[in-house]
């Protein structure tokens, strides 16, 4: 690991009643890693993710995006620090086109979005940053069709696409392969390498999917009934016995 | 869902539509209302039901951009046409005899009052919302109802007459002529529309869509959405009170009824029934609602049972309205 982090997550717990759903993790993960969270169902990943995210504040704890403190901030204010996330189940604009729900981030992001009106120039650049993105996630074909008609895959792709449009330094990908058959898991992993490998966004994702993981990710952080099991490169976290007892072992 | 899920959308309808089909819409629809008069009477109507089809298109509009564009269900917007309404009527009865001058306090009490409400109710979603905006409507009944000296209570306000317009060299007589007062205010309600097109397809109109398509989503593309629900609400109430300060010179009258929740309720009938996602369904739904109105209501008295029969069918048969049904007919 080099260079500073562009997250850091400190001793991060939420108890929801008496319920403890994550217990004091840690992780830091560099700029320009893919790091890959696993565990079992219910082992808090979900909850991890969203008190990163902004979705809710973490009972104890401490969150920095590229050193600054993050904890408490809104959902708002934490896209504004360049934090985009996509959600286990998609979300997106089912009933506009795949164009406009770009459309839309790409305006979200340039600063527009409280204008009523933009300039020839202003659009045009709006519409090449909408088509660069549609060709960068492999959508240009089904441009102009509805969001909500279109492939389980094809939708998750529009959902990387508008978390992209953010520009963001740091992107987190709730099971982004979730409910997807062999092909189409093979396309949303294949877009995420790419992302990885080619234009170097530092990527934080859940994934059930073990061959994804093990294909993708630079590091592995197991999550075990909402504490820290193991943290490593995945070959540390294949020879982990510990993890091999606790999952990989029962799971697949 | 399914059904609706393979409907186009009307951007997307539009777009296979083509520009020249639109443009050709568009045409007709000015042509239409442009010779009103001249053919209202082959039908039974008259300048002034013409007129009121115009002023009740506009508020239904005007909700539509809440409902329709925002997805957020305002039940009261009659609140902010009355409050226009008394505005308007107000101003003339005491301030001066100017037209415009009505007009424009009559908007900027709806407008102004509405925007403060919507400030209160930005949080709430779905019923609460609805339950929060019939509340205030009926707050502002019960005080127009109650504050005799002023309003004129049950009787309404009367006692004030719109004023002539005296541009410089010229004067048009809005206030003897029927039909003159029609183009007067076909002439501010393409001027209101217009507006109104330009703030639902700007960034801050996609946004809108994008709030009611999906909020989770919207919120985290950074776009802050109680903050635009507040303002797409307070763009809905000055379009809306702009709107009520036209009936109150349409009819030189204002009365508590322009605030109460059954007009609401019709102003939510004429939008559903004319087709929400559909930026001209509410001045379409407006139109039948008014006529029938007039024609059923001068036949039995049961008039709103009849209408109530009509929008259930348009609800069960064409779920996206009366226009929604005709675009997507025309787009296959």
């Amino acid at each position: 690991m080099s260079g500073s982090a562009m997250l850091e997550v400190r001793d991060l717990s939420k108890h929801f009643g008496n319920l403890r759903a994550v217990q004091g993790v840690s992780m830091t993960v560099a700029h320009g890693e893919l790091r890959a969270i696993i565990g079992p169902n219910g082992a808090g990943k979900t909850t991890f993710f969203n008190m990163i995210s902004g979705f809710f504040p973490p009972t104890q704890g401490e969150i920095l995006l590229d050193g600054q403190a993050i904890t408490r901030a809104s959902v708002t204010e934490r896209v504004g620090m360049g934090m985009a996330r996509t959600f286990q189940i998609t979300e997106i604009f089912p009933e506009l086109s795949v164009r406009e729900n770009l459309r839309i981030a790409v305006e979200a992001q340039a600063g527009m979005m409280r204008r009523f009106w933009a300039s020839r120039s202003e659009a045009a650049a709006v519409a090449a940053e909408t088509d660069r993105l549609l060709a960068q996630t492999g959508l240009t074909p089904s441009a102009d069709r509805l969001v909500g008609e279109l492939s389980h895959g094809d939708q998750r792709a529009a959902e990387i696409a508008m978390a992209l449009a953010l520009k963001p330094r740091l992107l987190l990908l709730d099971e982004p392969t979730a409910g997807m058959g062999e092909h189409e898991t093979y396309q949303v992993a294949s877009l995420i390498r790419r992302l990885h490998k080619q234009s170097n966004y530092t990527i934080v994702l859940i994934e059930h999917d073990m061959r994804v993981v093990f294909n993708l990710a630079d590091r592995i952080t197991v999550l075990e009934q909402g504490a820290m099991l193991a943290d490593g490169t995945p070959g540390e976290i294949a020879a982990n016995p510990a993890v091999q007892a606790a999952y990989l072992g029962s799971a697949e | 869902m399914s059904g609706h899920a393979t409907e186009a959308p009307p951007v997307a309808a539009a777009a296979a539509g083509g520009l020249p089909r639109r443009l050709a819409g568009l045409a007709v629809l000015w042509l239409v209302l442009a010779t009103a008069p001249l053919w209202m009477p082959l039908i039974g109507g008259y300048d002034a039901l013409a007129t009121r089809v115009l002023v009740l298109g506009l508020v239904a509009m005007s909700f539509n951009i809440v409902l329709g564009f925002t997805g957020q269900m305002s039940f009261g917007h009659a609140a902010y046409f009355g409050l226009g309404a008394y505005g308007a009527g107000l101003t003339l009865k005491f301030i001066a005899a100017s037209t415009p001058l009505a007009l424009l306090f009559g908007t900027l009490l709806g407008g102004v009052l509405g925007t403060l409400f919507g400030l209160l109710i930005v949080r709430r979603r779905g019923v609460y919302f609805a339950m929060v905006t019939i509340a205030f409507g009926q707050v502002c009944f019960y005080v127009a109802y109650k504050w005799n000296d002023l309003t004129g209570g049950y009787d309404g306000l009367r006692g004030f007459q719109r004023a002539p317009l005296h541009l410089g060299l010229a004067t048009i007589d809005i206030a003897a002529s029927s039909r003159v007062f029609y183009y007067f205010v076909l002439v501010i309600f393409a001027l209101a529309v217009g507006a109104m097109a330009l703030v639902l397809r700007s960034p801050f109109g996609r946004t809108l869509l994008a709030i009611r398509e999906n909020e989770r989503r919207a919120r985290f593309l950074g776009i802050p959405v109680e903050r635009h629900i507040w303002l797409a609400f307070s763009v809905s109430c000055f379009f809306a009170a702009l709107a009520g300060s036209l009936y109150a010179l349409l009819n030189n009258f204002a009365d508590p009824l322009a605030l109460h929740y059954t007009l609401s309720g019709e102003i939510v009938i004429m939008t559903v029934m004319g087709g929400m996602r559909a930026f001209w369904g509410p001045l379409l739904g407006a139109a039948v609602f008014v006529v029938l109105q007039d024609y059923v209501s001068s036949m039995t008295e049961n008039w709103m049972s009849i209408i109530g029969i009509i929008f259930m069918l348009v609800v069960l048969f064409f779920p996206r309205g009366l226009l929604g049904f005709m675009q997507r007919r025309d787009a296959r």
